[in-house]
């Protein structure tokens, strides 16, 4: 990156350093931190929204509907969420390859032959022939999915304790107002349920965080991916030689999930507060008892 | 190949006994069933002890939280800071690092060699990272319910010329552990549940020897099939967890044993807490 860098093994002491953390590899390491934020940043909102809608579903009065988010919701409980990220992707992905293969090869063949799973070249995703950045994409994308499967459940769970949590005669008042199913949900249940839901959907948020670093066991090139790359030692045949480092690559990582829980934990208490306010639960209580009017 | 076969063969392959290669063709229903249910002794392992060492570390640090003295809460609190705030897979990381680090021919202390090499296998190494991370959540719970000790039954076992360790013992402490039992058992469920990361976060599978979900993504790996080795998976979680909800509403119960109402009906908080 600098100038003066063209020849490392000339260098010494922080020159070298400065070179040695500004080298290619190191810039990519940097970006994947920009990685686990993107995927933060797209998964809560899918996740919210698969939550809703498995939350919904659990109080449909459709039965079949009611059974899928009932499980939906419960299916956290029991199994480790590090099955469902091994599972999700590689499902997915031969879910979507079985479907183009029907559509687009013309071979009877079945997909399953023996402990092979094959599928002809056009059915192939992403296609052999496509560049490189595409199968990142395809990764991210499943790993995208995988997450917002597993904490849109996680989310469902929170979101229907908090549906459960609005008071009974809040409902029936708006249903004695002549409201439909539709209109009570609208109107009364769901602005209501947010503060319930504030508690779990934090605590899900920091959990959310805390579970990026698996990311790493989907194969996508994220920061444990480039902390074990760059830190493991390097003989003299590399640019930068150095011992073992790795220790220090991943005090480097916990210091950033440190500072992103950290505040993480600021900011979600200043909503608590805001949402509290005015409301008839013990938190609304204390804020009205702490400014007088 | 018989089932039965089967079961002698691999049913305690996990740790070492029985048959010492692991199935390389056909890969049998009753194969896998049998060498993942085997994983699973790893997961109830790790889950029993880092409870049962973690429940006595998690109250000496809820007490500590709660000191007066800022030599005992400040550590208190940046220990659960630190084990709250980051991931466990960076923990189980970090630590298998830092441990690789020690001597290898051990530790000479007072002349006598301490052997270090045990430190990086998973059955020590990634069960003291699962103690001291549940240590911090549950410490963190303990520390909740202690705060919420009502004032009455303190002053009360005052009246009764309670002090010291007898008033925690008889009075605080079982109060506390009531209070905080149902958030206890979503930590206890939690951590289970985080048994499965340590054979996927650096502490090597020794000779093949791992938990239920390493055998199962050894054989999603091989038959390219994922939809038979990690329902099997699934299902042998679903059972356990549903026994450790039993046996913790088990002690739910006797814990509200004096209350007439609590006693009869335990729920669970709806929430996932942790």
């Amino acid at each position: 990156m600098f100038s003066y860098c063209a020849d490392p093994s000339s260098l010494e002491g922080l020159v070298w350093l400065s070179c040695y953390l500004t080298s290619g590899t190191h810039l990519l390491f940097y970006a994947s931190f920009g990685t686990v934020l993107l995927l933060l940043a797209i998964t809560a909102p899918i996740a919210l929204l698969f939550g809703f809608g498995g939350a919904m579903a659990s109080r449909s009065r459709i039965a079949p509907l009611r059974w899928f988010g009932g499980i939906y919701t419960s299916m956290v409980r029991g199994v480790p969420d590090i099955i469902f990220f091994l599972f999700v992707p590689i499902a997915l992905d031969q879910g979507f390859e079985w479907v183009r293969h029907q559509i687009l090869c013309d071979s009877d063949a079945p997909v399953r032959q023996g402990n092979d799973f094959v599928v002809c070249a056009a059915a192939k995703l992403p296609l052999n022939s496509a560049a490189p950045w595409v199968h990142d994409v395809y990764g991210i994308f499943l790993a995208v999915i995988a997450f917002s499967v597993v904490f849109g459940a996680f989310a469902a769970n929170v979101l229907s304790g908090a549906m459960q949590a609005v008071p009974r005669a809040q409902l029936e008042t708006a249903e004695a107002y002549g409201m439909s199913r539709a209109q009570v949900n609208r109107r009364v249940l769901i602005p209501q349920m947010w503060t319930y839901a504030l508690p779990g959907l934090s605590n899900l948020w920091m959990i959310l965080i805390k579970a990026t670093p698996l990311l790493f066991l989907l194969g996508v090139e994220d920061i444990v991916y480039w902390a074990r790359e760059l830190g493991g030692s390097k003989t003299s045949a590399f640019t930068y030689p150095h011992p073992d480092w790795r220790l220090y690559y991943f005090l480097g990582i916990l210091v950033f999930y440190l500072g992103m829980t950290w505040i993480s934990g600021r900011v979600l208490d200043r909503v608590t507060r805001r949402l509290s306010k005015g409301q008839a639960t013990m938190g609304g209580e204390a804020l009205r008892k702490e400014t007088p009017a | 190949m018989s089932c039965v076969q089967t079961i002698m063969d691999y049913g305690l392959r996990s740790i070492g006994i029985g048959e010492r290669l692991l199935p390389r063709a056909d890969y049998t229903l009753c194969q896998q069933a049998t060498l993942i249910g085997s994983g699973l002794i790893w997961n109830l392992y790790f889950a029993v002890l880092a409870l049962s060492f973690g429940f006595v570390l998690a109250t000496a640090l809820a007490l500590a939280k709660t000191s007066p003295n800022p030599w005992l809460r400040k550590p208190a609190d940046a220990f659960i800071f630190v084990f709250r705030g980051s991931p466990l897979f960076i923990q189980f990381f970090i630590a298998y690092e830092s441990l690789v680090l020690l001597p290898r021919a051990g530790i000479d202390i007072l002349g006598m060699t301490v052997q270090t090499s045990w430190l990086t296998r998973a059955w020590a190494g990634a069960l003291i990272v699962l103690i001291l991370n549940t240590a911090a959540y549950s410490a963190q719970i303990f520390h909740g319910a202690l705060m919420s000790v009502p004032k009455g039954e303190v002053e009360a076992a005052d009246a009764y010329g309670l002090t010291g360790w007898k008033r925690f013992r008889r009075v605080i402490w079982p109060t506390m552990l009531r209070l905080a039992w149902p958030s206890y058992t979503n930590e206890a469920i939690f951590l289970f549940h985080a048994t499965t990361l340590v054979y996927f976060s650096g502490f090597p599978a020794f000779q093949q020897k791992g938990d239920a979900l390493y055998y199962a993504s050894y054989f999603a790996d091989r038959t390219f099939n994922p939809f038979v080795a990690y329902p099997i998976a699934a299902a042998y979680f679903i059972a356990a967890t549903l026994a450790l909800i039993w046996i913790f509403g088990r002690v739910n119960r006797r814990l509200n044993r004096h209350l007439p109402d609590a006693a009869s009906r335990i729920r669970y908080r709806p929430q996932l807490m942790r």
